[in-house]
């Protein structure tokens, strides 16, 4: 704000500044807000009732074993000593060791990160590609049959348990008609076939030519991506329905009518055009929801990814891993909410 | 003059009543009120299907031991697995023998039990904090707002998932869990009708009467938040719902042997492909109970918050 007095007052200010102070906020509101989920999860760790002692030495350690692992471990200095050890170690990338897999927490996050990026990119894909059109033609013929139907596949979508939609998928197109690969991300016949360069299968299989991998793997995923794309597009068709509309109404339109634009061309080029910049933030709110939303959905289908990851910690009580999957799955949260606010300020003027 | 005609006469002197332009009292105009909204949202048919659906889950769940054929609880393992609409088991058995209507029937308890939970606190701490953060200001509201900002940053299922497991499974923490991650919304509203309301007329009005903070925020600002906070407590039940059936399916909600439907699902997943009506009925029945919430909040949306509407 200050920025904008100044260069109205004739001095003005130098971009490199403005653009730093920018950068300084939005890093400012990233590190508060990272701070108090990370202050969340601290305490979530020490209000569980599971002893970590016992789950690193064992239940047959000595005493002496016990009082020296606790005092090693920080766990005799006062609580806030505590979380700012916590702190340091998260800021280092030091998540502690996974119980279940014996190994650090961040090495197991990255392992199972792009399986997790891989369904929500494509299941956002089929958000935005269907989802899209469907809201601006239900805006257009608005009241008419297509707007209902619109209108209930969105209430559906908004309605349906994912993890039971996942099951009857299941059921139907593998199990009773066979179109589709079962869980997992391929079938065990193509397991480890392909070296591992970004980790997302559909990449790898690509680069390295394995084609027969590659369609496999499409098999496998287009099932869970459509899932988690349906519920994408229930929300962005709405959404796109409802900035649609508000556009048809303006008086744009119907001077665009007037000089005798096509109907395709008010629609898509004059209405379409005004509100591209709100839809990147609901694209972006989606995609980040579909990240962590697939926790379900990887369960259902076997997905590797950090939901399962999550999940299966959760169930051995394996906290060093739970809280740091949700610490990495906040992070993307807070990040891709800042880059959809940042997208907005550069597509639209009026915001900066 | 028969007995009908006499009583459809009193019949239009009472709509007369309610529809009338020129209350004569207070209590008057907000039953009139009421009506209009009662018949706006009368008109509109999705919204009375929603309406019916969830009348019909609060008569079953209230019913539950009459209208239940079994118990819910009971095991016949030599009738394991009965398909649909087997004898003496319409919806069939689930695996060790239980009839699956009977275990629905009791599940509608368990479903409005934690919903019923969820939306008295979730909005209660949401219009606490709200509605301080927004007539306080400040660094008050600089606080309260950074908070809510925080737990809206956590994405809702893990951090549900976390506190489960911190506190252990059970319906009671999982409804704290929800809770926990359902409040900021309604805070973020809460503040931002306080906000429009605080400086108003009438507020400057009552603060010359000398009223205290404590009595405007609870009597002069809450009254004028409740209707959008209405709305998004029931468009927000799907939600509740489904994040309910989810933590049960995990099993980190209602404990077996409980019927509650989300751990249905998941104890049916086993036999999906061989015995598909267990796991696939109660998800039925989840997905009834939150299209009805929808369809219902739809409809009150366009009644109580028409700005927001827009699209009717």
């Amino acid at each position: 704000m200050s920025v904008t007095i100044q260069s109205e007052n004739g001095r003005r200010a130098s971009p490199i500044f403005s653009v730093v102070a920018t950068i300084a906020k939005t890093l400012g509101t990233i590190a508060i807000t990272m701070l108090g989920l990370l202050f969340i999860t601290f305490v979530i760790g020490r209000i569980m009732p599971i002893d970590p002692l016992i789950s690193i030495l064992g239940e047959r350690a000595s005493k002496e074993m016990y009082e020296a692992t606790y005092i090693k471990l920080g766990l005799d200095k006062p609580l806030v000593v505590q979380f700012f050890y916590y702190l340091w170690d998260v800021v280092r990338g030091d998540f502690g060791v996974s119980r279940l897999t014996a190994r650090p927490v961040v090495d197991d996050i990255i392992r199972v990160f792009p399986a997790t990026l891989e369904l929500a990119t494509i299941g956002t894909f089929i958000g935005v590609f269907v989802g899209i059109p469907l809201g601006v033609v239900a805006a257009v013929k608005r009241g008419t049959w297509i707007d209902q139907t619109a209108r209930v596949i969105a209430l559906v979508g908004y309605s349906m348990p994912i993890f039971w939609l996942g099951l009857v998928g299941l059921l139907v197109f593998y199990g009773i008609l066979g179109w589709v690969g079962g869980p997992g991300r391929v079938g065990i016949f193509y397991v480890d076939i392909v070296p591992t360069v970004t980790g997302l299968i559909l990449v790898d299989s690509m680069l390295d030519g394995q084609w027969d991998v590659f369609r496999d793997a499409v098999s496998h995923i287009i099932l869970p991506a459509s899932l988690l794309g349906y519920y994408s597009l229930a929300y962005i068709s709405r959404m796109t329905r409802s900035f649609m509309l508000e556009q048809m109404n303006a008086e744009y339109v119907t001077t665009a009518r007037v000089k005798g634009l096509s109907e395709w061309a008010v629609v898509w080029r004059h209405a379409f055009g005004n509100i591209k910049v709100p839809l990147i933030t609901v694209v972006a709110l989606s995609y980040a929801g579909l990240l962590e939303g697939s926790v379900l959905t990887e369960i259902i289908f076997s997905w590797p990814g950090i939901g399962s990851y999550i999940t299966t910690a959760l169930l051995s009580a394996d906290m060093n891993a739970v809280l740091g999957g949700t610490v990495v799955v906040g992070l993307v949260f807070v990040c891709l909410n800042i880059f959809s606010d940042m997208l907005y300020k550069f597509f639209d003027p009026r915001a900066r | 003059m028969s007995n009908a005609e006499l009583g459809s006469g009193e019949k239009q002197n009472l709509r007369d009543w309610l529809r009338t332009e020129t209350p004569t009292s207070r209590r008057h105009a907000r039953i009139a009120s009421l009506y209009q909204g009662w018949l706006t949202l009368k008109a509109n048919k999705l919204a009375m299907i929603g309406l019916f659906i969830l009348v019909f889950l609060v008569l079953v769940a209230i019913f539950a031991p009459l209208l239940a054929p079994a118990d819910p609880f009971e095991q016949d393992l030599a009738n394991r697995l009965q398909p649909l609409w087997g004898e003496g088991h319409l919806l069939g058995t689930d695996s060790l023998g239980r009839d699956i209507l009977s275990r629905l029937i009791y599940g509608a308890r368990i479903t409005l039990y934690i919903v019923t939970l969820v939306a008295m606190i979730a909005p209660i701490v949401g219009l606490f904090v709200g509605t301080v953060a927004g007539y306080a200001g400040g660094w008050v509201d600089t606080i309260l707002m950074r908070v809510t900002d925080i737990f809206l940053a956590f994405p809702r299922l893990v951090l549900a998932l976390a506190f489960v497991a911190a506190l252990g499974a059970g319906i009671e923490n999982a409804v704290i869990a929800i809770s926990l991650t359902a409040w900021p919304p309604y805070a973020r509203i809460a503040r931002a009708e306080t906000l429009t309301i605080r400086g108003s007329d009438y507020i400057s009005a009552v603060k010359l009467q000398g009223a205290g903070p404590l009595r405007i925020i609870v009597k002069h600002i809450w009254p004028l938040c409740m209707s959008s906070i209405i709305v998004r407590v029931t468009l927000d039940m799907a939600g509740i719902i489904l994040a309910a059936a989810g933590l049960g399916f995990l099993g980190m909600g209602a404990q077996p042997p409980s019927p509650e439907w989300g751990a249905m699902i998941s104890e049916g997943r086993k036999f999906l492909l061989d015995y598909w009506w267990v796991a696939t009925v109660p998800g039925l029945a989840i997905f009834t109970v939150s299209l009805g919430f929808n369809l219902l909040g739809d409809g009150l949306r366009d009644v109580l918050d028409p700005k927001d509407a827009g699209d009717a």
